[in-house]
């Protein structure tokens, strides 16, 4: 009889780190003190602090024990499982406040970073092992969709995610029924279901700790949506860079069909339904979902204008209801609970939570669900644990390349899809770039764009031709050769990109540039008109300089400098050669008075 | 699939699995297991409450935990139960029959065996 269990991150961070030789040591530890009929090992999706990765948690305690190593199995067998003495050094202990502490067995709950969470989207992910369909049904697994599909007509499905007021979690927030009802509305010989897993945004990896960590509540949410829009095909269409994503949803689904959760007849109802894996090859534009179709179909993933629209006519020129990963992943408790489980959490507008990747300059970088109004300041500084190094924060970027970032001064504003747009960011999927003092505006929008100019399709003059003008411009201002013509002509091109380009992909891809603009100008400035870059990361706007009054001429500089730039004799004072100088900072690491500075 | 019913069955065959892991339970078993108790024999005291919780389907209110050593080795096994609200109370010098009967008694009859607590000693 299991007495307890060792649940062991299995996602694709803690993996990086190591988890899988954590599983085969802790198996065999627990075999040699003679534990295996009492403790059962469980390789589980994401937790969410990837940044103390990898995670072990003990249950039934709950002990939360973070950055474990291969060394450290040996003691938590035989002090913990075998004794029940909790090994503290490695107990992840930063507990939120007003949380009291019992025989110092801290529980996950506890800490900052899970206390003000809300799982629904991710409710199994660190939970169950993701790789059995029975742990799944064990936790009301499918009891949604036998619920959808003995009890209720396909209207009423439809209904009950209309009231739910659940918006599409990939960016846009157009809301989920109305586009249900759309395909459903629709009369065709063949319909299709589409879960967009091309998640491709920098930093974002929501989408593939959903898949990881829970991939059956997909394989339902698809069935039900099926079920409500009259489509007896899916097709997930996932990156082939997520390998643990693809296998485990591939194991998913052929557990759920031997179950026959999928395929015909699903609970003696007369529905059918089945569920086709699409790898893309990691085209940004194949997001984009009219793109994603047409790579679905095997043509080159370009979009194609709109209308008509997926839901008239779709993948294969039938109608097509396409949502993405984490939109999917709250269908089902939204069946089982109903609407009001849902539409209790959240803004007016905006009802239910959001995950969030949180990343950049923060110390838990990971994966956060909290329920939709939550400032940006409880995200970074309780959740995500504040900016390293006591530096301060100065922006949070948002929906990656095709958002916008937000000032300090909006670290109060409640987290919705409405509220974001109206401060020039978006929601986006879900990434959560956050940047502090030493980070330049102007080159961190030259990085999203640089990124927009290596992924648009092409397809349309805009896009292809616009982005790269625009990126030109960002270039010469960060090289301290721009002018403030320049300023003017970069605000009318992004307008014009805006304007005129064909998909999402390039209708957003100026957001990153029109918000630092609008949010950071006097840096613009800085470095247009004073040739200066304020954060000092632009290097042809920098200088490196000896002070010679703190120079005791001890020649550490010099010997450091990779280029030769640095001269001077023993105990006089040393000069930095301009032109030669490729400003590395090598030198100001090296020097012990403190006499070497960035200008 | 077929049916509902078949659904829900393997969520029963599963739930002993899974119950572990949400902590909901309100009354927690405390087994001391440090070397004092497992020298005194708490590894059967142990596993008989982890078999009697599973088997009469207590796991949603009962959670079998285990912990180091409280001090009062020669007391060993030592075992408390807490339950919210309530004064905790100490069982000493258990055995696995003796962990049946509070199982019955105190975990789900609600009645403390003052007999086994430390008061009796």
């Amino acid at each position: 009889m299991v007495r307890a269990q060792v649940l062991i991150c299995g996602g694709t961070g803690c993996t990086s780190s190591g988890s899988q030789k954590l599983i085969s040591e802790f198996e065999a530890q627990v075999e040699k003190n003679g534990l295996a009929e009492e403790v059962k090992i469980v390789r589980t999706g994401c937790f969410g602090l990837c940044a103390l990765g990898p995670v072990v948690i003990v249950y039934p305690d709950g002990t939360f024990y973070s950055r474990v190593a291969e060394e450290d199995v040996k003691e938590i067998v035989e002090e913990h499982l075998l004794k029940g003495r909790v090994v503290e050094r490695l107990v992840y202990n930063d507990v939120a406040e007003g949380v009291k502490v019992e025989n110092n067995n801290v529980s996950l709950n506890d800490t900052t970073f899970y206390a003000k969470q809300k799982r629904v989207a991710l409710r199994n992910c660190g939970v169950i092992n993701p790789e059995n369909i029975d742990e799944y049904i064990a936790m009301d697994g499918y009891a949604a969709l036998g619920k959808a599909l003995t009890e209720m007509t396909p209207d009423e499905v439809i209904q009950v995610v209309k009231d739910s007021g659940l918006r599409g979690r990939g960016g846009g927030g157009f809301p989920t029924g109305l586009k249900w009802s759309f395909t459903a509305k629709n009369q065709a010989d063949q319909k299709y279901v589409v879960c967009n897993a091309d998640e491709g945004d920098p930093g974002a990896f929501m989408d593939r700790s959903v898949l990881e960590g829970d991939p059956h509540c997909i394989v339902e949410a698809m069935a039900i949506c099926g079920y409500a829009t009259g489509a007896s095909e899916g097709y997930v269409y996932v990156r082939a860079e997520y390998p643990i994503a693809v296998a485990r949803l591939q194991k998913a689904i052929e557990d759920a069909r031997a179950y026959g959760l999928l395929g015909k007849n699903i609970f003696n109802s007369g529905f059918d339904f089945d569920l086709f894996i699409r790898l893309g090859a990691g085209a940004f534009v194949c997001g984009e979902e009219t793109a994603l179709m047409t790579s679905i179909e095997g043509n080159r993933g370009e979009p194609r204008p709109r209308p008509p629209y997926p839901a008239v006519k779709g993948l294969f020129g039938k109608p097509t209801t396409e949502n993405n990963v984490e939109t999917f992943a709250n269908i089902p408790q939204i069946i089982l609970k109903g609407a009001e489980f849902f539409n209790s959490m959240g803004t007016e507008k905006s009802k239910g939570t959001k995950v969030f990747a949180l990343g950049g300059k923060i110390n838990h970088t990971g994966l956060v669900e909290i329920p939709m109004g939550t400032t940006l300041r409880e995200i970074i500084e309780d959740i995500g644990g504040g900016i390293p190094n006591g530096k301060k924060f100065k922006a949070a970027q948002t929906g990656g390349p095709s958002g916008g970032c937000l000032p300090a001064s909006m670290l109060d504003i409640a987290i919705d899809y409405d509220n974001l747009v109206a401060q020039g960011a978006m929601m986006g999927s879900g990434g959560l770039i956050v940047m502090d003092e030493d980070t330049c505006m102007v080159d961190i929008a030259k990085f999203f764009l640089e990124f927009t100019v290596d992924e648009s399709c092409g397809k349309c003059t805009p896009c292809r031709i616009g982005t790269k003008r625009l990126y030109e411009i960002l270039e010469k201002i960060t090289n301290g050769e721009g002018t403030l013509e320049n300023l003017d002509e970069m605000e009318a091109l992004c307008h014009y990109i805006k304007d005129n380009s064909l998909c999402g992909l390039g209708q957003t891809a100026p957001n990153p540039v029109l918000s630092t603009y609008l949010r950071f100008k006097d840096e613009y400035i800085a470095h247009v008109v004073d040739k200066r870059c304020p954060a000092g990361v632009c290097k042809n706007l920098l200088s490196i300089v000896i002070d010679p009054d703190k120079c005791k001429g001890c020649t550490a500089c010099a010997r450091v400098c990779p280029v030769g730039a640095i001269s001077g004799s023993v105990k006089n004072p040393h000069v930095i050669d301009k032109s030669k100088c490729i400003k590395c900072g090598a030198c100001i690491e090296k020097c012990k008075f403190g006499a070497i500075s960035k200008k | 699939m077929k049916s509902l019913a078949e659904l829900a069955a393997i969520k029963e065959k599963m739930q002993n699995r899974v119950v572990l892991r949400e902590g909901s339970s309100n009354i927690r078993v405390v087994v001391g297991m440090a070397t004092c108790g497992i020298a005194a024999g708490a590894r059967p005291v142990l596993n008989t409450f982890v078999e009697e919780v599973n088997s009469q389907n207590l796991g949603d209110k009962v959670t079998v935990t285990q912990t180091g050593c409280i001090g009062i080795c020669q007391f060993e096994p030592v075992v408390e139960v807490f339950e919210a609200g309530k004064e905790k109370v100490t069982y000493v010098k258990m055995t696995s029959e003796k962990a049946k009967e509070v199982v019955e008694k105190h975990l789900k009859g609600g009645h403390v065996v003052e007999e086994y607590t430390i008061s009796n000693i």
